[in-house]
């Protein structure tokens, strides 16, 4: 099993290198001059330009400039914003929390209908809901999710009035993050009517969010399960007369769940990209958000930073998940 | 068949007749698929006769008529079938003209993401070694970016504009490409007919090209279908964020974005580019999953 790990891991060490060299060279590839770039539309005297031509090392030549650059990485330090003059790590700790607690419900929307919808579709194969199911999943497949979520904002915001139109709470509420989850630190400071702001502004974003997730996972739960329903050991279930449900929720499910966790673990990159979406719609303050006003406030340094950050989750996601299935699958490790 | 038949047709074409018939077949078995390649077929001729079928130019401006809701809204006349954009102009008309843009970007993309990724999938897989270790690592760094970030970012760099943004979504879709087809090289370069034509003397070209590829075929189209929803949906998200097609044109995910603050007050300028970005995707997708029914046995829906 460490063997394996390890082999993982050494196989993401090119990957990662080419990530830096992504987010290196990011900078270096923009129209114009990267510093007049990077100082965003102020400009500069000649004086600080020489000064921050210095700062950045852009006088040095490109390996050197890439070497120090890596250096950089390695010990955390990922620039200052240029729009808000603060760190870029500093940013990102507290908008990660944000997009990483709509994610997550997100998930947890996208599985708690997901998974059993497509039990349920496999065990009435061809049956209307199977069908009706299907033809639901491949709908909200095609979704334009940032149609989707206006839709949902005239429906549930404007026509009926249940929910606010953006942002993660209501003004009025403010305490100390703990956990950086609004839902889950607004219990801890045992404040109901934050916990119901909170939840209220999470609801459709995380709906949006979940969309292209639930879609995929009860697809793939239904064709695992129609798989695995054929196999024989479950046709020695059903003939030892074990009652439908064991055999269905225990002999069947334990297998097919496999693949759906990878499916799961692999939709981290879509949420991602998702919730750069989601959250432009809704004002999420998240990183996804963050990137996109960061390009059009051509804070490239925020840009740099936040796509190295983003593709190391990704990284260290996808792994997890890798390693996760190895020890689900013990015959994986052996491949 | 009697030799009668097949004599109107050129040497071989009884094989491809018959092909051709099994493919519809299980293609038109499949009821979903028949009916996305009917809306497809409509989306087609819509953006092929958009000057003749629009009753309006795409930007002509009716200053007496600003969000004037659809014809069957109170308010709404038939002058304006699904009402006007908060600067008046027909949005009937411009949904038309961008089902151009939408298949246009699908077309190019693909296009490009396809021979990018044959080109580069064919080397791999054929040649092995450093150049399959080289190609496939950029492959596998392309594809460690979220598509739309990464997306996002190359439009940054090249500057906003629909071509750009055609380019970026290429890139980015391109390694599913390369993979296919190098995982079907790798697969078929050591069967027999391979082995055969390279004893009779066929160059590496030769071999790459006529040889192995015709017989990728199969999950290169099935995955080409998908890359062209994928591609109308990024680059309506990017045209959303501004970063793609730039307004006045008709693109649908730009129309979008700039109905946004209407929201509230005038839901039609939002629902329906919406609409039809979601039923151009959903059409192609439904012809995708026709497709790999029809094309590839080993994938075939149980």
């Amino acid at each position: 099993m460490l063997r394996y790990l390890l082999n993982k891991i050494a196989l993401l060490i090119p990957t990662l290198v080419g990530i830096t060299i992504c987010a290196f060279a990011f900078v270096r590839l923009l129209p114009g001059d990267p510093i007049l770039a990077m100082a965003g539309e102020h400009g500069v005297t000649p004086a600080r330009y020489e000064e921050l031509k210095q700062q950045f090392g852009y006088n040095l030549p490109i390996w050197e400039q890439y070497a120090r650059y890596v250096g950089e990485v390695a010990t955390g330090d990922f620039g200052v914003s240029i729009s808000s003059k603060r760190p870029v790590l500093e940013e990102f700790k507290t908008l990660f929390p944000a997009t990483l607690e709509l994610s997550f419900f997100a998930m947890i929307f996208a599985m708690v209908i997901g998974i059993p919808a497509g039990i349920f579709a496999a065990v009435k194969r061809g049956s209307w809901f199977d069908q009706s199911l299907m033809g639901t999943a491949l709908v909200g497949y095609s979704m334009p999710i940032f149609w989707w979520g206006l839709l949902l904002i005239i429906f549930f915001s404007g026509y009926l009035g249940w929910t606010p139109v953006s942002g993660r709470i209501g003004l009025q509420f403010f305490f100390k993050p703990i956990t950086g989850f609004m839902t889950i630190d607004s219990l801890l400071h045992g404040k109901w009517d934050a916990f119901r702001s909170a939840l209220s502004h999470l609801v459709l974003p995380a709906i949006v969010l979940g969309t292209i997730p639930l879609a995929v996972i009860a697809r793939q739960t239904r064709s695992a399960m129609l798989e695995v329903l054929g196999e024989d050991y479950v046709r020695t279930a059903r003939a030892k007369g074990l009652s439908a449900g064991r055999v269905i929720g225990v002999h069947a499910l334990r297998n097919a769940l496999i693949p759906v966790v990878t499916t799961i673990g692999l939709q981290v990159g879509t949420l991602l990209a998702g919730a750069i979406l989601t959250e432009t719609i809704f004002a999420w303050p998240g990183i996804g958000k963050w990137m996109v006003d960061s390009i059009f406030k051509r804070d490239y340094v925020v840009v740099q930073s936040g796509l190295l950050l983003i593709a190391l989750i990704v990284m260290a996601v996808n792994l997890i998940v890798d390693v996760l299935y190895a020890v689900i699958n013990p015959r994986i490790r052996a491949a | 068949m009697t030799q009668t038949e097949i004599a109107p047709m050129a040497a071989g074409s009884p094989d491809r007749l018959t092909g051709l018939k099994t493919f519809w077949h299980y293609f038109s078995v499949n009821r979903g698929a028949v009916i996305g390649l009917f809306v497809f077929i409509l989306l087609v001729l819509a953006a092929l006769f958009a000057p003749l079928l629009a009753p309006y130019a795409p930007d002509i401006q009716d200053k007496t008529a600003f969000l004037r809701p659809p014809a069957w809204q109170e308010g709404g006349s038939t002058q304006y079938l699904l009402g006007t954009d908060p600067v008046g102009r027909d949005i009937l008309s411009r949904l038309l003209y961008g089902a151009r843009f939408s298949l246009l970007i699908g077309a190019v993309v693909v296009t490009l993401a396809l021979t990018g990724g044959i080109t580069l999938g064919l080397l791999a897989g054929y040649f092995r070694g450093w150049v399959d270790v080289a190609i496939m690592r950029v492959m596998d760094l392309i594809l460690a970016f979220p598509s739309l970030l990464l997306a996002l970012v190359l439009v940054t760099i090249l500057g906003p504009g629909l071509f750009n943004a055609m380019l970026a979504i290429a890139l980015v879709l391109q390694p599913h490409f390369a993979r296919l087809v190098r995982a079907a090289v790798m697969a078929e370069k050591s069967r027999e007919y391979v082995v055969a034509a390279k004893v009779a003397g066929a160059g590496h070209l030769r071999l790459m090209l006529a040889t192995i590829l015709p017989n990728c075929l199969a999950p290169l189209i099935v995955q080409g279908t998908l890359s062209f929803s994928n591609a109308i949906l990024e680059a309506a998200a990017l045209g959303f964020l501004g970063l793609g097609a730039q307004p006045p044109t008709p693109e649908w995910g730009t129309m979008l974005a700039s109905a946004r603050e209407f929201i509230l007050r005038a839901w039609w300028v939002v629902t329906f580019p919406g609409l039809a970005i979601l039923i151009t995707v959903l059409a192609i997708n439904l012809i995708g999953d026709g497709l790999r029914d029809a094309l590839d046995p080993k994938l075939r829906r149980s």
